[in-house]
């Protein structure tokens, strides 16, 4: 059985997406068998940046309402092998996805594939909730910022609520990653501290991601940045993330901090 | 014009009202009602009713007319327990939640005897001693070992509670009770709700949005600033929230 990701922050334009395919193409790169899923019926996203906009037939909507079989509606990466995007549709209304509907979706991809990352909508209505329904590890994506922080705390609390883990007592998996983390505006002091983002969040740090044009070029490129340009600083962070999600203990650094005379390694870890 | 700073007393109280569960068809119960208003006339006169319909499923015209055929009985309705929205209008009383279960009320009894071996009902002070056998229970907390999210609102009239954690900030927790935060407070802490003036707020680091105690409340802007970010413990005095640092 794969284990569902679901990538999610409450707030918009933190890097949700951009996240998602990154994070799968990474996953990919390792053979593991991976679908990146949109959840954003209306507004959908993933498939541009993941290069796959015009190769989009059928979408999650289809398959839930019985017009299309999961197979059909799934799309293989061109570039790897064992990446697959499950689209959302973006035409319908997000009501139609019923949360029957969700959980046979999801419970058919756990048996194919290694990982299915859910891609949440912005905000902690229907269509977010149902994006981490079922998930069994949860990204929170957060900038360092207070209104980013602070809605990310909101999403932890639903986290904590809503899932089905939670329901049945369980405890999800949640790590923080840290996004669109700009050097120079943390030099000047005018950025929360990663530290005060851990303290207020207590989860523990999977990634810092830095700000950078790599990332927006990935995207218009329509690729991943994790296969666009795999030497960039952000695809360098997105793998060190995944080596974590896998179970590996690896220091975080912070971008653009030097390190101390004797290379003192930062080991963060959060409450 | 506002010329003078005092703050609006806005306090929580609890009182025991009787609950009234009617079951359906609602004709045969009314005739039961009306049976035990004849054995003790003014059984209801004065006393606060709540009217509890979450076993009905009944349209808002149902509940209305309910609501009225108490009313000609002189049961007078405070509230209604399990309504939704929907079912309620500006007109009916409000829709009531979060209440607890009490000790049961004494029914009158059924063949006069038990009514006579007690003093009268007429003598209003009997009444108000059965109506309000307010039991205070054994002094109870709430342990909450995780922090408290935004958006999270804890409530827990019974007694204190205790954060191990920080309290977000948007969250917010209301004891009856002290509040005790083994981490940052940075949402809203309410002590004391149902009118309890020794309560007391204690926390390893003030970063509160609101702060109340009893009733009375600061805003984060009218905190000493030399106490942000510090451990502090605040409390009521003369109907003024004092604060000082915890060393």
């Amino acid at each position: 059985m794969g284990k569902v990701i679901v990538v999610t922050s409450g707030k918009g334009g933190v890097g949700k997406t951009t996240s998602t395919a990154a994070l799968g193409a990474a996953l990919a790169q390792r053979n593991e068998k991976v679908v990146v899923v949109d959840f954003d019926v209306g507004l959908r996203n993933l498939d541009l940046v993941m290069g796959a906009e015009r190769r989009v037939v059928y979408d999650m909507i289809n398959v839930i309402q019985g017009d299309a079989k999961l197979t059909q509606a799934l799309i293989r990466d061109k570039r790897l092998e064992t990446l697959f995007l499950l689209p959302a549709s973006q035409t319908r209304d997000k009501d139609c996805l019923t949360e029957e509907g969700v959980e046979r979706v999801i419970g058919e991809l756990k048996k194919h594939f290694d990982w299915v990352i859910c891609d949440s909508p912005a905000g902690i209505e229907r269509g977010a909730t149902l994006a981490m329904r079922h998930a069994d590890i949860a990204v929170v994506v957060t900038n360092p910022e207070v209104s980013s922080v602070r809605d990310s705390d909101r999403i932890i609390g639903l986290l904590d609520a809503k899932t089905e883990k939670a329901e049945r007592g369980e405890r999800i998996e949640k790590h923080l990653l840290l996004t669109r983390y700009d050097v120079t505006r943390a030099e000047r002091g005018d950025m929360l501290k990663v530290d005060d983002v851990l303290e207020i969040l207590s989860i523990p740090l999977l990634g810092i991601i830095p700000e950078s044009m790599d990332v927006l070029r990935a995207s218009n490129l329509g690729a991943p940045v994790t296969l666009a340009d795999q030497n960039s600083a952000p695809a360098k962070a997105y793998f060190e993330a995944v080596r974590r999600l896998n179970g590996e203990v690896l220091p975080v650094s912070i971008p653009g901090e030097k390190r101390g005379l004797f290379g003192k390694i930062f080991g963060r870890r959060a409450a | 014009m506002l010329t003078e700073a005092r703050s609006i007393r806005i306090k929580g109280r609890s009182f025991l009202a009787v609950v009234l569960t009617p079951d359906l068809p609602f004709e045969d119960w009314l005739v039961r009602l009306d049976d035990l208003a004849a054995r003790s006339a003014g059984f209801f006169l004065g006393r606060p009713v709540v009217l509890d319909v979450s076993e009905l499923s009944l349209d808002r015209a149902a509940l209305k007319a309910m609501v009225a055929a108490l009313g000609e009985r002189g049961v007078r309705v405070m509230g209604i327990e399990g309504a939704r929205p929907s079912q309620l209008d500006a007109s009916m009383p409000p829709g009531m939640v979060g209440g607890r279960p009490a000790a049961d009320v004494e029914m009158p009894a059924a063949d006069g005897q038990a009514e006579a071996q007690k003093p009268s009902k007429a003598q209003p002070a009997e009444v108000r001693e059965a109506a309000a056998p307010v039991v205070r229970a054994a002094p109870s907390s709430l342990v909450l070992h995780e922090p408290v999210r935004s958006g999270q609102s804890i409530v827990f009239p019974e007694g204190d509670v205790t954060v191990i954690g920080s309290i977000a900030s948007g969250a917010e927790v209301i004891a009856g009770g002290s509040i005790h935060v083994y981490g940052a407070l940075r949402g809203r802490a309410l002590a004391g709700s149902i009118g309890n003036s020794a309560a007391r707020i204690f926390c390893r680091k003030l970063e509160a949005e609101l702060l109340a105690i009893d009733g009375i409340y600061k805003t984060a802007d009218d905190l000493p600033a030399e106490l942000r970010g510090q451990a502090a413990q605040l409390w009521l005095e003369n109907d003024a929230i004092m604060a000082s640092r915890l060393t």
